[in-house]
């Protein structure tokens, strides 16, 4: 047994994007313990509702992070929504449901891009984020933003898709679809992917419940726990089963989300198929007062909005459980006994949104 | 056309944004802005690094980070903070572990506007960066 020694990982450093630090206990070559340290984005949004009152906290509740920015609003305009008894038109209901599957594509293709990148793959790194262009101009659009829409409001939406704009996007993702199916077989199947992923930070299915992972680190090692499938927004009419995968490395997670692509992809069909004519918006009257559990789906996995009202203007407490930092203590398990080397992929296999986790 | 005498290499760092700049940031250097084919590269090593692009505002646990960076990156040296947050503090500002801007911290030549700040608007900011850096150049040289 070799001696004990200390890497420190991060905050800056050139897989990460954003900063966390990790302390890496090593024995030779092998991490034997993996220390985490946080709080380097910390901002503290959540004590910012004593600042801004509920309408406003809208916009603070998009910048919670800026790839799953839509997820975030949705989840607290549902949360408020819900407090105040506000029933949402179907047809905002079904633009929601739009926006928030093709904010999980270009978030899985994104993570993708990240992954190759931590591979050393260059080029599979460039051809994933073209890719996620086609989605970023779908959305430029559709709500005239790339990341950060505001286009969620507390009573529904405020812009309106046309049927011409949802039959080219139907047309757009046709494009996209066979280019994606393209690139994702070189994930799945070029052999130094392969040598890369396979085998590497093997999470068992009890290991994942026990340590309560949720999202695509979740269902790749079996557990099928899908927040869609309680069909917030417009999921309930839509047909989609989760994506499960068996084997809990990194492979079977990489498999994991690129079969949510083409869900997602399927999923936005339907509902460009299905969606009904009318309203998008229901005025809103009043202050909330109650208080309420959202869970919905984001792409790193579930999330949990509690908001609590008081009936004035300013909420008393919003509280926000994150994907990424559920799924922490699971990276910190699949750390031990892996190579230094290894360390990036594994990293990045829970697609690590520290922003979410340390608002 | 005009040639700049130097193809500079960045340094990217999250200070505490909402991940919104940074996937800009990097969409600057992908297929669809691609900056790569004039010359500029994002490294992960301060020393290597002509230029400081800095994402969000500054805060108690990142500001002795943010301050090391600088100090490690070599002269001449350009800092440019990315979107709003960076600049001012931004959405932000009010938050009990929100100091501001980043020039609380270190001196910065060049703000980026915008929430989250456009690639195209990121680009010119870097390119507003390589004037001054070419300046600061023309006067280390002379003071050698």
């Amino acid at each position: 047994m070799g001696k004990e020694t200390v890497i420190p990982f991060g905050p800056q450093h050139p897989v990460l994007p954003e900063p966390i630090h990790l302390d890496l206990v090593l024995e030779d070559e092998t991490v034997v313990e993996a220390i985490p340290s946080i709080g380097y984005i910390h901002r503290g949004l959540e004590k910012l509702v004593e600042k801004k009152d509920f309408q406003q906290y809208t916009y603070v509740a998009e910048r919670i992070c800026g790839i799953c920015s839509f997820m975030h609003g949705m989840g607290y305009c549902m949360s408020v929504e819900s407090i105040m008894g506000v029933q949402i038109p179907e047809r905002a209901e079904f633009l929601r449901t739009i926006w928030a599957e093709l904010s999980r594509l270009h978030s899985h293709m994104l993570w993708l891009g990240l992954l190759a990148d931590a591979l050393g793959f260059e080029s599979l790194f460039m051809h994933s984020w073209r890719l996620r262009e086609q989605i970023l101009d779908i959305f430029e659009e559709t709500t005239s933003g790339r990341v950060i829409f505001s286009v969620c409001d507390i009573g529904g939406v405020r812009k309106d898709i046309d049927s011409e704009t949802l039959k080219k996007i139907n047309s757009i993702l046709d494009g996209f679809e066979q280019e994606v199916s393209e690139i994702t077989k070189v994930f799945l199947n070029d052999s130094s992917v392969i040598l890369r992923t396979q085998g590497l930070g093997v999470l068992s299915q009890q290991a994942a419940f026990d340590l309560g992972a949720v999202g695509p680190m979740a269902r790749a090692s079996g557990i099928d726990i899908d927040m869609r499938k309680s069909g917030y927004a417009a999921y309930g009419r839509l047909k989609m089963e989760p994506i499960l995968e068996t084997a809990g490395d990194c492979y079977a997670r990489t498999s994991v989300r690129i079969k949510e692509v083409f869900q997602s992809l399927d999923l936005i069909r339907q509902c460009i198929a299905l969606i009904p004519e009318g309203e998008i918006k229901v005025k809103v009257m009043g202050n909330p007062k109650g208080e309420y559990f959202t869970r919905l789906e984001q792409p790193r996995g579930e999330v949990l909005y509690y908001v609590k009202a008081n009936g004035t203007k300013f909420l008393d407490r919003v509280r926000v459980r994150t994907p990424t930092f559920a799924n922490i203590p699971a990276l910190l398990e699949t750390l031990k006994g892996c190579q230094l080397a290894d360390v990036p992929v594994l990293i990045l296999t829970i697609d690590p949104c520290i922003s979410c986790t340390e608002r | 056309m005009n040639f700049s005498k130097k193809s500079p290499w960045i340094l990217h760092y999250d200070g505490s944004s909402c991940n919104g700049c940074d996937i800009e940031v990097l969409a600057c250097l992908t297929p669809l802005y691609d900056v790569e084919r004039f010359g500029v590269i994002n490294t992960g090593n301060p020393k290597h690094a002509d230029i400081l692009l800095i994402t969000g505002s500054i805060n108690e646990q990142n500001k002795s980070v943010v301050k090391q960076l600088y100090e490690q990156m070599a002269n001449p040296k350009v800092v440019v903070a990315v979107g709003i947050c960076a600049a001012t503090g931004g959405i932000f500002s009010e938050c009990y572990n929100v100091l501001g801007g980043v020039d609380r911290i270190i001196p910065v030549d060049v703000y980026v506007p915008g929430c989250a700040a456009r690639p195209e608007a990121i680009i010119d900011g870097v390119v507003k960066a390589l004037g001054i850096l070419e300046e600061r150049q023309k006067f280390a040289r002379k003071k050698a």
